[in-house]
């Protein structure tokens, strides 16, 4: 795979970028002019965004280009290169941006928080340079892109910046932000290994010491995995989601996550030459850690964003244990294992991002439709938002994991590649991994739980309040967003053989190897390594449960009858039924608690008898605030302090400070 | 596909709607006589069938449509999955469309279609009755998942035709890791089947339901697909269990002829089961909800434990 000259998708690529750099421009300059904003540059974005999309789908299986933008410092121009690897989470971004930018359109409303020609700008700035992240080949492009994604998403984390709690979920986001940009600048510091060049290309004809080797990987772990939401690095994650305008949640969930899963993969896999199995072990153990603790925390949420916010720390924990699994395999030589592993994982990175901002999109509608996002308030909407809660329900389905929809094909990826291990050199591994696929299912399962409950909660039963029967169904911009991520989940569900095809030159790229023909019995069955082996069809599946379905139905039709009658609720004969008495968030959240008590710390307010105004409240924090950051702050703080000592409002005191200062300078400079 | 595998196919999926009442009424025959009670007939579960049918459907009024095409897709999934698991022969032309995997997720599809509608009408059993059934699905789930990932390891397969086929007809070994497997697929078997020490299938004291407090706003036609989907879901797995743990006796070859003289194995195999299921039940008591996570989670445990020790032998 030689760079070839020309560069033609390449180019297209520049050339949407610079079209969304226009829109952003553009935006600011009809700060006042809404309606043009909102119907004409969003969509003229999402529009750009599908272009994006079906460029880097014909990039995938292209050859690598390269390209020199002269921009930047003097003699430090910016090295871009568009290979599979880039081709792939372009493609991702592009479709998800295009269905986001088009939801976007019917969003912004007039007078909250920053103006929509403003948000228009930082919104472009924030997906060009996630371009620019994947196209960078040199250190120096991929860390001011790096931090200019970081940067443009805080100010949009912060569009509500009038209240209080967005301000602080902004300032804890750009705090972990940056601990990860310096690990990864120091990352790419060990890769040029004293060479002093910085370009991609350097970093992979180095051959690093293993130790060197190491450091680099651990660095790159960090790093990305702040990014990521690693444990435990992952507290900013629930706090910017919720408070990010939904489309931004969306973007951030589905696609900005994703630019981690893209570094470690990218440092790992192509920039890194030689590689240790516990690398791979390592980033199995913290991702399912991470799996686990994001999926038990999100079937406790109370508020809809922050439940979604949880399930996205589950899903990267997901994504970082396929990209060990395949770490280990591929340093064990057993290339055809890595490359289903990575299969695996690239999948879920384009089911995630799809089923995702499809259901951070849904919470904005209800957001907008009632002023809720508390899940105890909601209820019964699917009697007045009928669009919305059937296109939620398909991103519920595929976020439970449940076939044929697409977040199953990954589930069932990874499994297969786990259920490969008994093949490995090394009994310990053998022994832990099977354990590990167990607990992969345990995370896939609670994930149906806490998705029934979103659900469930928010669509289901009646509705809680008043007011919610008022609420508007979601507009025509908002639907056709919507709808376009929903066909993604279901293009993804039921066209597997397809694009495990497409994934077929990433995992080429990166481990020298595909999975080649995965399909089987005429292109319906996917059957990754032989049909003997383990085949999934899910358009035959669909079809069979939908032809029981018609089947049942019309016999039922045509020996019986189709009488119904509407009749108040049963109940087992209560007629005193109200909306008080459904389980509430917390409710459903109750077995969990108790399952998995050690995980949480617990405040219960519990009062007493004779209290005449009772109030039950439950609250469910993170033990990590407790165990890390609250004494990294204090730390933190008592240094301060120290050198608050230093500060004694006497101006002599400081003049002797300033002489001081000179002496020891003189001193230093003399000799 | 061959005629002859399509025909296998059919008769298979045929066998299972037919059989599966009967299954049930077999057992619930069996419960009565061990408890000293006179017992239903044998085709109560058909009688049942056929009056709910007959009757009026009556839905709450606020139901959404979700609510009216749940029985339906419940019905549905329990089809495909009585026609993909290896019964009566293992060359069946829509068993490749899922392996055992698959097949689990089909049971947690059906799990999560029942779970929404129960929700759909807002009432306090009915949501209820979802949580505790999710409840026990997730910590079933995993068990079953490792329960079917021993005997792929075994088979170097995940897909249910190539297992019942190795172990039934290719290798005739003895594997200890099965046993253990063996007791922890029947504790999830009986918990996903709401039989008694989780869920009480004959009960009607509503705190303690689960099941039945599930699909408590559900009548008539509705109310039977359901019936009829618990009962092929007991089918199911009751064919899973014989699968991986008796798989003899099933037909190789795709020849409906072969898989008639299957049936009577099948129809013996189940009949013994069945009466072994009404004897556990009547041996042991329902337990408190708070007890179940512990249950699955020794199913759990003692699934994983069966699969290493099939490593620790392999290696």
């Amino acid at each position: 795979m030689s760079p070839t000259a020309d560069w033609v998708l390449l180019d297209g690529v520049l050339a949407v970028l610079a079209v969304w750099l226009i829109v952003g421009v553009a935006g600011i300059a009809s700060l006042r002019r809404f309606r043009f904003v909102a119907r004409v540059l969003f969509p003229l974005g999402g529009l750009f965004g599908l272009l994006l999309g079906g460029l880097s789908l014909a990039a995938v299986a292209g050859t690598p280009e390269v390209a020199v933008l002269p921009i930047g410092l003097p003699g430090l121009p910016f090295h871009l290169r568009l290979d599979s690897l880039s081709a792939f989470f372009l493609m991702v971004l592009g479709f998800v941006a295009a269905g986001v930018s088009t939801f976007a359109a019917g969003y912004f409303r007039k007078g909250e928080g920053t103006p929509p020609g403003l948000l228009c700008l930082e919104y472009h700035i924030f997906l060009a340079s996630m371009v620019m992240v994947l196209l960078a080949d040199d250190a120096y492009a991929f860390m001011v892109m790096w931090e200019t994604m970081a940067l443009s998403s805080y100010f949009l984390v912060t569009a509500n910046h009038r209240i209080r709690e967005v301000r602080s979920a902004g300032y804890l986001y750009l705090v972990v932000a940056h601990i990860g940009a310096i690990a990864i600048l120091l990352c790419f510091g060990v890769l040029q290994a004293n060479t002093g060049v910085y370009t991609f290309a350097n970093m992979r004809a180095q051959t690093l010491t293993p130790f060197w080797g190491t450091a680099a990987f651990l660095l790159a772990l960090l790093g990305f995995g702040a990014k990521a939401g690693l444990l435990p690095l992952h507290v900013w994650l629930p706090e910017a989601h919720p408070a990010a305008p939904s489309p931004v949640s969306a973007l951030m969930s589905a696609v900005m996550l994703k630019m981690a899963a893209y570094g470690m993969l990218r440092v790992a896999f192509d920039l890194l030459q030689a590689r240790l199995w516990w690398w791979g072990a390592l980033l199995l153990a913290l991702g399912l850690a991470t799996a686990l603790f994001g999926v038990v925390f999100a079937s406790v949420q109370t508020d809809m964003k922050r439940l979604l916010a949880y399930s996205s720390i589950e899903n990267m924990g997901l994504l970082f244990a396929g990209i060990g699994l395949a770490l280990t395999f591929s340093a064990y030589g057993m290339t055809p294992m890595a490359a289903l592993a990575l299969t695996a994982t690239l999948y879920h990175v384009a089911s995630h991002a799809f089923f995702k901002s499809l259901l951070f999109l849904g919470t904005g509608s209800v957001l907008h439709a009632t002023g809720e996002r508390n899940l105890g308030r909601l209820g019964g909407l699917i009697r007045t938002m009928p669009w919305l809660a059937w296109i939620t329900l398909v991103g519920v389905l595929a976020s439970a994991g449940l076939p044929p929809l697409g977040g199953f094909v990954s589930e069932w990826l990874l499994l297969q590649s786990f259920l490969f291990t008994p093949g490995l050199p090394n009994p310990l591994l053998n022994m832990l991994i099977p354990v590990v696929a167990a607990l992969i299912a345990l995370v896939a399962a609670l994930a149906g739980y806490t998705m029934v409950k979103f659900f469930g909660v928010v669509f289901l039963g009646q509705p809680r309040e008043d007011k919610l029967a008022k609420a508007r169904d979601a507009g025509r911009w908002e639907r056709a967003g919507m709808l376009w991520l929903a066909a993604g989940c279901i293009a993804l569900g039921l066209l597997p053989v397809q694009f495990v095809a497409l994934i077929d030159p990433v995992t080429r790229q990166l481990v020298g190897v595909g999975l080649g023909n995965a399909a089987q019995g005429g292109g319906w069955l996917l059957a990754p390594n032989g049909i003997e082996r383990a085949s999934y069809g899910p358009v035959i599946f669909l079809l069979g449960v939908a032809a029981s379905f018609a089947f049942a139905f019309l016999i039922v039709r045509r020996f019986y009858h189709g009488r119904l009658r509407r009749a108040p609720a049963w109940d087992c004969g209560y007629r005193w039924q109200t909306a008080r008495m459904q389980d509430t968030a917390e409710g459903f959240g109750q077995p969990i608690r108790q399952i998995f008590e050690p995980f949480f710390v617990m405040t219960r307010e519990l009062p007493t008898p004779f209290d005449t105004q009772p109030r039950y409240r439950v609250t469910v924090a993170d033990h990590f605030w407790g165990w890390i950051y609250l004494p990294v702050v204090a730390l933190a703080e008592r240094i301060a302090r120290l050198f608050g000592l230093l500060q004694q409002g006497r101006i002599a005191i400081y003049l002797l400070y300033s002489f001081l200062t000179l002496v020891v300078t003189l001193l230093a400079v003399k000799r | 596909m061959t005629l002859a595998s399509f025909l296998s196919q059919l008769l298979e999926i045929v066998v299972a709607l037919a059989l599966a009442p009967l299954l049930t009424g077999w057992v619930s025959q069996w419960r009565a006589w061990l408890q000293n009670k006179s017992a239903p007939s044998l085709l109560q579960p058909y009688r049942l069938l056929h009056k709910l049918f007959n009757k009026e459907s009556v839905l709450a009024e606020h139901a959404s449509p979700l609510f009216r095409g749940a029985p339906y897709i419940v019905f549905g999934c329990m089809t495909l999955a009585c026609a993909i698991v290896p019964t009566l022969s293992t060359d069946l032309p829509l068993s490749p469309a899922a392996d055992a995997i698959a097949l689990v997720g089909l049971f947690a599809l059906a799990r999560v279609f029942i779970s929404l509608a129960a929700m759909d009408i807002g009432t306090a059993f009915g949501t209820l009755g979802a949580r505790r059934e999710m409840l026990i699905g997730f910590l079933a789930e995993p068990a079953l998942l490792i329960v079917l990932f021993s005997a792929s390891l075994i088979s170097k397969s995940t897909s249910l035709t190539t297992i019942v086929d190795t172990l039934g007809h290719r290798e005739l070994m003895v594997y200890p890791g099965l046993a253990l497997a063996a007791v922890a697929f029947t504790m999830v078997a009986l918990a996903e089947n709401a039989r008694v020490p989780v869920d009480n299938p004959a009960t009607h004291l509503e705190l303690t339901m689960i099941h039945e407090a599930l699909i408590l706003e559900y009548s008539g036609r509705h109310l039977a697909l359901i019936e009829w989907a618990a009962s092929l879901k007991l089918f199911a797995y009751a064919c899973i269990g014989l699968a991986l743990f008796f798989p003899w006796g099933v037909a190789e070859a795709g020849e409906p002829l072969v898989m008639l003289l299957a049936l009577p194995a099948l129809v013996a195999k189940l009949a013994v089961g069945g009466a072994g299921l009404a004897v556990l039940e009547t041996l042991s008591a329902k337990m408190r909800i708070f007890r179940v996570p512990e249950y699955l989670a020794t199913a759990f445990l003692l699934a994983v434990i069966g699969m290493l020790v099939h490593i620790l032998l392999a290696a």
